[in-house]
């Protein structure tokens, strides 16, 4: 393996800073929508991301922008719809919202001219990032260390139990909504790295794996940032890495991402298991 | 519309909505909506492996949305984190294939959001194929499929195992969501396997009405959305998705007034 001239090219080093600001929102905000059951509400939250950042690319502006926007609309409204919008009646409408993300990405191509539109919204595009997109992550990473640092023993006891919370004086409302804003922000950046469709394997992979490893919240939330970390610095080493490996074309690297995200989330299961016998 | 080379995607169409439609009513009937989602998902690496190494489009598809359904009876079809994992995987095994195939750019977007156009001959064969095999499972195997959904305790009583049968419908709706997927895209072979399904039962109460009213809800959604891509030029996965949930709204209105 071959990383001749790595850190040099430019947008590996923004890819590299991108993807660190995911792993540090995604990790924390994860274990919080483990710990709430929520792991398929992310991965809608995702399809409706989407048409964020088609929309978004039509308007010419960042397609990060578009993501938060409708992941920040699609938060608030699946929570209005909690308890009374599951199931097939959800499934239907969210149809009709990825037949709209069809129509746009299609839009992207023929009208704004921008070839690989729906690669890059679906499967992300970490190695064509504009340098806008590290100012959205490292503004995103301060805003989820200061919730953490200033609310992370309130946002953990909400989500374990809200009924506890309400009785020990929280104000889980409040707490509820910060958590909505998180999961926006944390749905928006692992969509910029690794796309839509893929981006709810940053958010709960490593802490599903962390969880498996530890009960202890703090430091579940630890070592869920350090494996998504890894995962991420790992997978766009290899996707450099992988220029040769089939003659003419490079291994994507939210492939290499996933993948390595799914292999951590084996071994701790693996390994939980192995000190159980 | 109906020039000569439009014949094959006609037919495709046509196939899809049958199959599609009789999966639905018993996709609704037995609360099924998940593996209706995660079955097409799962076949989206078999069409871009196809795409890799030159086996028939079909032949992928149905390989990878068998294995699929295998692995969903493995995890219990469950709607947990888990899972979510396992398809996060599949399709990024499929995002790869074609990005070794070199041929990404052109068909990421068909393979997610539906591509009807590019239909050849030998694939009319292949689709005509899954649509009978699904067709004459389904009808084959109605009355099971029917009382293990409604009535397990039951079903069990007269001898029928319910996990079995899980497990054949999973199979059963992985070779539909095989025959959807280079129509509809992965995306959206949920809403034309999940939505007039959903809207019949809505609608009618006797199980054959029910069945016949979702084939011809899909045949119509299908058909439509075909005419409409042909005239605009909009992709048909748009279609699909928007005169589905148009459908599935309309039917809680007509049940509601």
């Amino acid at each position: 393996m071959s990383l001749v001239g790595f850190f040099d090219a430019g947008s590996v080093r923004l890819a590299l800073a991108v993807s660190a600001a995911a792993a540090c929102v995604c990790a924390p905000v994860g274990v919080l929508a483990v710990l709430r059951g929520q792991s398929f509400a992310s991965h809608a939250l995702a399809d409706i991301a989407a048409a964020g950042g088609a929309a978004a690319l039509l308007l010419g502006v960042s397609p990060g922008v578009g993501f938060l926007a409708l992941s920040l609309a699609g938060a608030f409204a699946l929570a209005a719809l909690e308890g009374r919008g599951r199931g097939l009646a959800t499934g239907i409408v969210l149809g009709g919202g990825l037949g709209l993300t069809a129509l746009l990405l299609f839009l992207d191509q023929t009208r704004a001219h921008i070839g690989g539109a729906a690669g890059g919204v679906m499967f992300g595009s970490l190695f064509a990032l504009a340098p806008s997109a590290l100012v959205m992550g490292g503004a995103g990473a301060l805003l989820v260390l200061a919730a953490f640092g200033l609310a992370g023993r309130g946002l953990v006891f909400a989500s374990l139990s809200p009924e506890l919370a309400r009785v020990a004086g929280l104000r889980v409302r409040g707490l509820g909504a910060l958590y909505l804003v998180l999961l926006a922000l944390s749905v928006t950046l692992g969509a910029m790295s690794l796309g839509a469709v893929l981006a709810t394997v940053l958010l709960i992979g490593p802490a599903l794996a962390a969880l498996r490893l530890t009960r202890r919240p703090v430091r579940a939330v630890l070592l869920a940032g350090a494996l998504a970390l890894a995962a991420c610095w790992g997978g766009i080493a290899l996707a450099w890495a992988s220029y040769g490996w089939w003659p003419g074309h490079v291994w994507p690297v939210s492939f290499f991402i996933t993948f390595l995200v799914l292999g951590e989330y084996g071994a701790a299961r693996a390994g939980r298991r192995a000190r159980h016998v | 519309m109906f020039e000569p080379f439009m014949r094959e995607p006609w037919a495709v169409v046509t196939l899809v909505a049958l199959a599609a439609g009789m999966v639905g009513y018993f996709v609704a009937l037995r609360g099924a909506g998940f593996a209706a989602h995660a079955l097409p998902m799962a076949a989206f690496p078999g069409a871009a492996f196809a795409a890799l190494t030159g086996v028939s489009a079909y032949a992928g598809l149905a390989g990878f949305a068998v294995l699929g359904a295998l692995v969903l009876a493995w995890l219990r079809a469950r709607q947990d984190a888990a899972t979510a994992l396992v398809l996060g995987g599949l399709m990024a095994l499929g995002a790869l294939f074609l990005s070794l195939s070199g041929a990404y750019g052109n068909q990421v977007e068909g393979l997610l959001f539906g591509q009807v156009f590019a239909v050849g001959r030998g694939e009319v064969w292949a689709a005509l194929a899954l649509a009978l095999g699904v067709a004459a499972l389904l009808l084959g195997l109605a009355r099971p499929l029917t009382l293990s959904a409604l009535a397990p305790e039951l079903f069990a009583l007269s001898g029928g195992r319910t996990g079995l049968m899980e497990a054949v419908f999973l199979l059963i709706v992985a070779l539909a969501a095989a025959l959807c997927l280079p129509v509809t895209g992965a995306l959206l072979a949920f809403s034309l396997m999940a939505g007039p399904g959903a809207a019949a039962c809505l609608l009618a109460r006797r199980p054959g009405v029910a069945l016949g009213l979702s084939v011809a809800l899909a045949l119509g959604i299908g058909w439509g959305s075909m005419a409409a891509a042909y005239e605009s030029g909009w992709p048909v996965g748009f279609f699909v998705g928007a005169f589905t949930a148009l459908v599935y709204v309309a039917a809680r209105g007509l049940r509601r007034g």
